[in-house]
């Protein structure tokens, strides 16, 4: 039993290794945690089972794209300054070193490429290669690589080798081959014309073996076909020296890869010679070899009756294999050397034509008629004119030619499009010819004016001198027909009349401008009796003789100043669409006003004008200086929009901007200049003249925002103020002026007047025009309330409503300025010209009174002079009174102010007006209120 | 050290000549003292700019840069940059150390007749031909001028500036204060064009001088004439005026190679001081002292009162 166990013991196969025995007393290993049975690699690390490059899916710093440092990049380098530095990262980058080395997915071990092993592992690249060798202009230059050739074989050539393939043969089933008969050598190369075929009967001894019945062949090997692009210059299918057939001479045969199939060419080398009792070796080579040669066959001679063929020959069996890229032998052998008979050597890679090429038809040259002479003579040309239409006519006749028809073109001045057109077909959509119909009409027909203008001028210079002509001839005008006459040629033009219409350079008198368009529309019709007919008969012989020569100038210079004009000038890019411009909404006022101040040396308030302007936000921080006007956004002088166009802009003009004819201006002129009025006189100019002292330019700007609208629509009223203006200047007395501006406003037509031409135009934009009447306490009462009110108001700055917008905000200067803006702009469409920058005020404050105006007119008692006067106290308070709102106004300023009305305003007046603003309030608060 | 005694004398006018700087440089357009009168630029026609010690005669340093003539040059409060503006367009910021440009503001249409700094050297105001003064951080980087004053009607020929006012003759004979602090523009027509602006000294006044060969006194204020200046000839060039150190006088360069001096209150003309021959172009008067530097031709003269002795070391 023992012995058994022993036995038994001994057979016992143990697997794996054992457990340590236990000791005494020690209790049982716990097992390994899961968590502590970790791998780690050689140097330590935790192995992962997964990754990006072994197949799982672990990115990063456990699958964050942090590291351990953090969730910072190792290291930044800036790409400005090495730029050249940057490198790519590959993906060994992130490979570990495990990865890299010899068992790793990407083994860093020094391996045999390609390039060294592949030489022969691969027989059929290596034929091709011998083949591309073999003709290359030296031949035998691979020999050198064939000699150290790695022993490498590829895997597949081995595992072939293994399945009993040997080299040199083809892949496939075994074949079973009928013997050859009567093959000839394709080896062969025939050079030079046509050598009978069949002319090796030594390689036809050595195929004709006797094959057994039941021996089978390995398939032919598969020659690639070279692809090798032709890089050279020699002939197709040249091939160079051979140095065997050169250097041993009787090698009749080329090596040919193609010939002997397994057979043939496998050792190159060492069938050398093997050939030797060959006939025709090199014989009928372009290039001898002669002198190496051991003896000279007699070319001549050879010819034997086994070079022909006997029978007809079927394919070798088995030939359907090769496909198109069979080697020649097999493809087109019979067909070529039947083609050879008579065409000749067929290059390689050439086979003949199937179909034959189809003859090029041959048309006999036409016959020449019979009186031809082979000489040319030249006609003279004649262009084809009115004088010499007969001349052409028998030219062409002479030349057999027939008479074009003159409607339509020669055959050389048709373009393409009108032969289209004869010939009837439609015409191309979208492609025509001509540039001009690319352009648009309006274009088209700007160059067809210009091109009449041009024709136009040479016309009109002709009929000129026709005319300066005819008026010497007869220097008497009465004869009517030849100075019409000439001006027709000249108007004949076409369009000149028509353009002419819209020209009226008779506007002053309409009458005149009636006849000279009848004149016009006669001249257009082409009658010759234009000028009699249009002129009125019962003007003298002189006054017609006159219009006549009037009329044929107009016409003339209009249109030639039309022409030279459009020549020069183009049309707008942009349309001028927007009539209104931006102009700073205060000017510096009349120079004229300023320069006689000047030569008086009364500087001061005469020569100042104090704008508001806005500082940029930059400069000011800059400067150090804080914004004055810290809610504004504009910079700058304030600035509105106004009328381009509008009449007012002209009204410092003396004549009415209406009339258009600036003869009429120039006639206008003089009469209503005085003698030393070179500098324009105004009503405004009176006031200052007759308050000097004063504060006159404040004076003017008030008095011009009164009287300017009834200065704008009625011409004869200006001028007769003007009259007067000239009056008072004249004298320079105050007391004449005040009675010359009062008697001016007595003979002021009524408001409802101007209401009624200025229908459009609202009460309350008209009340500029009115306030000068509607002077009384009333009045005052009540701007001091708009005013007091407009005050509180703006502190609560609340401008929402439009009833509030038309009410006296246009103070506040900054804050409200769209608003302020939009309201200076209505109001601009109807004053005459815009207030300085204090102006507003008093503007808007006589606004309230201005629909009991006509109950105060009759209670008009005080003198204008008063009423101003009051009002520029008012103005001035409140010019203070906005100042004071203002954070950062200057307090000399507002002193200053105050010392100058006190100083400035009369005696009389004094105590009454020269009040505080605060007092005013006070007073005001007290008046019952009566409008709002 | 100047004035020892402690008995206020009366006013002196330079009229000695200590010095003649010989520019090298073309014809000099302008000469300005720098801030504290101890050095003094001058711009001159070879596109130059150079800093001088004028009482020593040194030149200490050229300036070039410019594509044209320099026609206006101004330096810092703190002496540490310069501007200047020439026919070029172009208004120049330099580094006084280095010599370098620090910057180059274009966008003048024409010529640039007039620099000046702004008190803390931030803003450079230039007066163009092209009827605008442009404001010029010198902060920013930005390119183009914080502001346009473009209200003048024709080319500006002078500009100052104080603390919070920007004074402006243009030869649409008007003389433009920009009040920053008010906000406010004040025109006062003079009506010949102007040739040169300055505040007095003590901010009360503008002397304006025009091409009618008059110089006015003008309130500030109020544009209220104070004094008329005539006797010297102004007609055709930018001449230059001032006053002097203590607002005694009233200094202006004339066409006929004289500088003129008048009492400020009398109206009288003091002085008569021939320079040289040709034009006195133009003028810059110390800051503190009776010293006065006058431009004619390619040279500098440097004026003192008679009863100045150079002193050796301190200059």
């Amino acid at each position: 039993m023992a012995a058994l166990d022993s036995d038994s013991e001994e057979d016992l196969v143990s697997y794996g290794t054992g457990l340590e025995p236990l000791e005494e007393g020690e209790r049982p290993k716990k097992p390994i945690p899961l968590q502590d049975q970790t791998v780690r690699d050689e140097k330590g690390r935790y192995k992962r089972f997964h990754g990006a490059f072994s197949g799982g899916f672990s990115a990063g710093y456990f699958n964050t794209v942090g590291s351990k440092e953090g969730w910072t990049p190792s290291s930044f380098v800036s790409s400005r300054q090495n730029r050249a530095d940057k490198s790519v990262l590959g993906p060994e980058d992130f490979m570990d070193e495990e990865d890299l080395s010899e068992f790793g997915i990407a083994p860093k071990a020094i391996v045999t490429t390609d390039d060294f092993a592949s030489k022969t592992k691969d027989r059929i690249r290596e034929k091709a290669r011998q083949l591309a060798a073999a003709t290359a202009p030296i031949p035998g230059a691979t020999l050198l690589d064939d000699l150290i050739t790695p022993a490498k074989l590829s895997i597949g050539f081995e595992l072939l080798r293994k399945m009993g393939w040997k080299e040199g043969q083809g892949i496939g089933p075994r074949v079973k081959r009928r013997p050859r008969r009567q093959k000839p050598d394709p080896g062969v190369k025939i050079y030079g014309c046509a050598l009978p075929p069949g002319g090796s009967e030594g390689s036809e001894d050595e195929d004709d073996d006797y094959v057994p019945e039941n021996v089978t062949f390995a398939p032919k090997d598969i020659t690639p076909v070279d692809f090798t692009p032709k890089d050279n210059v020699h002939g197709l299918a040249y091939k160079g020296l051979d140095p065997h057939q050169a250097l041993f001479g009787t090698a009749g045969e080329h090596f040919n890869l193609f010939s002997g199939g397994p057979e043939g060419a496998s050792d190159l080398l060492g069938e050398i010679g093997v050939n030797k009792g060959r006939k025709l070796g090199i014989s009928g080579q372009a290039f001898g070899v002669g002198a190496l040669e051991e003896e000279d066959d007699d070319i001549y001679a050879t010819e034997t009756l086994s070079k022909y063929d006997t029978i007809l020959k079927d394919e070798e069996p088995g030939d359907g294999l090769y496909g198109w890229t069979a080697p020649r032998q097999y493809k087109s052998q019979k067909e070529s050397e039947k083609d050879l008979r008579y065409i000749g050597k067929i290059l390689d890679g050439f086979s003949l034509a199937s179909k034959p090429l189809s003859s090029k038809k041959t048309y006999p040259p036409p016959e020449l008629p019979r009186d031809y002479r082979p000489v040319h003579y030249f006609r003279p040309v004649v262009a084809a004119t009115s004088e010499n239409t007969h001349l052409v006519q028998v030219l062409s006749e002479s030349a057999g030619k027939p008479m074009p028809d003159p409607g339509t073109h020669s055959r050389h001045q048709l373009n393409a499009s009108k032969r289209a057109e004869l010939l009837g077909e439609t015409p191309i959509q979208g492609s025509s010819t001509s540039v001009l119909e690319f352009l648009s009409q309006k274009d088209k027909e700007r160059i067809r004016e210009m091109k009449q203008a041009t024709d136009l001028k040479a016309a009109q210079l002709k009929a000129r001198s026709l005319a300066q002509k005819a008026s010497s001839s007869r220097p008497q005008p009465s004869s009517p027909d030849v100075g019409s006459c000439s001006w027709h040629m000249a108007l004949s033009g076409g369009t000149a009349a028509t353009r002419a219409s819209n020209f009226k350079p008779f506007a002053k008198d309409p009458e005149k401008q009636k006849r000279y368009e009848e004149f016009l529309v006669h001249m257009k019709r082409g009658q010759k009796d234009a000028l009699e007919r249009c002129l009125d008969p019962s003007m003298t012989e002189w006054e017609r003789g006159r219009e006549r020569d009037e009329f044929a100038r107009a016409a003339l210079l209009y249109v030639s100043s039309h022409s030279t004009l459009s020549s020069r000038f183009t049309h707008a890019k942009e349309e001028d669409d927007s009539d209104q411009v931006e102009v700073p909404r205060d000017q510096e006022n009349d120079v004229n006003d300023k320069q006689s101040a000047v030569r008086m040396k009364m500087f001061g308030k005469l020569t100042r004008d104090t704008f508001e302007w806005h500082p940029d936000k930059l400069l000011c921080k800059r400067f150090n200086v804080p914004d004055p006007y810290p809610d504004s956004t504009l910079v700058g002088l304030p600035r509105v929009k106004r009328d381009k166009y509008s009449v007012f802009n002209f009204l410092t003009l003396p004549e009415t901007a209406s009339s258009p004819a600036t003869q009429a201006a120039s006639e206008k002129g003089p009469q209503h200049q005085g003698p030393d009025k070179s500098r324009k006189p105004s009503r405004w100019d009176t006031s200052k003249q007759e308050k000097k002292e004063d504060s006159i330019s404040e004076f003017l700007s008030l008095a011009r925002s009164k009287v300017g609208p009834p200065t704008q629509e009625s011409s004869p009223l200006v001028i007769k103020e003007e009259e007067h203006v000239t009056e008072s200047l004249s004298d320079k007395s105050v007391s004449k002026g005040v009675d010359s501006q009062t008697e001016g406003e007595g003979s002021r037509p009524s408001m409802d007047l101007f209401k009624a031409i200025f229908a459009s135009s609202s009460d309350e934009k008209s009340s500029s025009s009115e306030d000068e009447q509607g002077d009384s306490e009333d009045d005052q009462a009540g701007t001091g309330e708009a005013d007091f009110k407009s005050s509180q108001e703006t502190d609560s700055a609340e401008t929402s409503s439009v009833a509030r917008a038309s009410e006296p905000v246009a103070q506040e200067p900054a804050p409200s300025f769209p608003i302020q803006k939009m309201q200076i702009d209505e109001r601009e469409a109807f004053g005459p010209r815009l207030p300085p920058v204090f102006c507003p005020n008093v503007r808007q404050k006589l606004e309230a009174p201005q629909k009991e105006k006509h109950k105060k007119n009759k209670e008009k008692h005080k003198t204008k002079k008063e009423h101003r006067r009051r009002k520029e106290k008012k103005k001035k308070h409140r010019k203070h009174k906005h100042k004071g709102k203002q954070k950062n106004k200057k307090p000399e300023k507002s002193s200053s102010s105050e010392s100058t009305d006190s100083s400035d305003s009369p005696s009389g007046e004094e105590g009454t007006v020269d009040l505080s603003p605060q007092e005013l309030l006070r007073r005001l608060k007290s008046l019952p209120l009566r409008r709002q | 050290m100047a004035f020892p005694e402690p008995k206020p004398r009366g006013p002196e006018l330079p009229q000695k000549r200590v010095k003649t700087l010989d520019c090298g440089q073309g014809a000099v357009r302008a000469v300005r003292f720098n801030v504290d009168g101890n050095y003094c630029l001058t711009c001159g026609s070879d596109k130059t700019l150079k800093l001088w010690n004028p009482l020593r005669g040194t030149l200490l340093r050229t300036y070039s840069g410019h594509g044209y003539e320099v026609l206006d040059a101004a330096g810092s409060f703190d002496n540490s940059s310069l501007c200047s503006g020439g026919g070029d367009k172009a208004v120049v910021l330099w580094d006084v150390a280095s010599g370098q440009v620090v910057r180059k503001f274009r966008g003048h249409a024409g010529k640039v007749n007039t620099v000046q700094f702004n008190e803390e050297a931030t803003v450079i105001l230039s007066g163009s031909i092209d009827s605008s003064i442009r404001c010029w951080d010198c902060r920013s980087r930005r390119p183009e001028p914080v502001q346009t004053l473009d209200e003048a009607r024709d080319g500006i020929s002078s500009v100052k500036v104080s603390d919070h006012e920007i004074l402006a003759g243009s030869v649409d004979g008007r003389v433009r204060r920009y009040d920053l602090r008010m906000g406010q523009l004040f025109s006062d027509y003079v009506g010949s064009p102007i040739t040169c602006t300055c505040f007095s000294r003590d901010g009360q006044c503008t002397l304006v001088s025009s091409l009618d060969s008059t110089l006015r006194l003008l309130d500030k204020d109020t544009g209220e004439l104070l004094g008329e200046y005539t006797g010297h000839k102004n007609q055709e060039y930018k001449l230059d005026c001032c006053l002097s150190e203590r607002d005694t006088h009233v200094v202006s360069c004339s066409e006929d190679g004289k500088v003129y001096f008048w009492d400020l209150v009398e109206g009288a003309l003091a002085l008569a001081l021939p320079v040289g021959p040709g034009v006195v172009q133009s003028l810059s008067y110390h800051p503190q002292e009776p010293c006065l530097l006058t431009a004619v031709g390619g040279s500098v003269h440097c004026w003192r009162e008679e009863a100045y002795e150079a002193e050796g070391g301190t200059g």
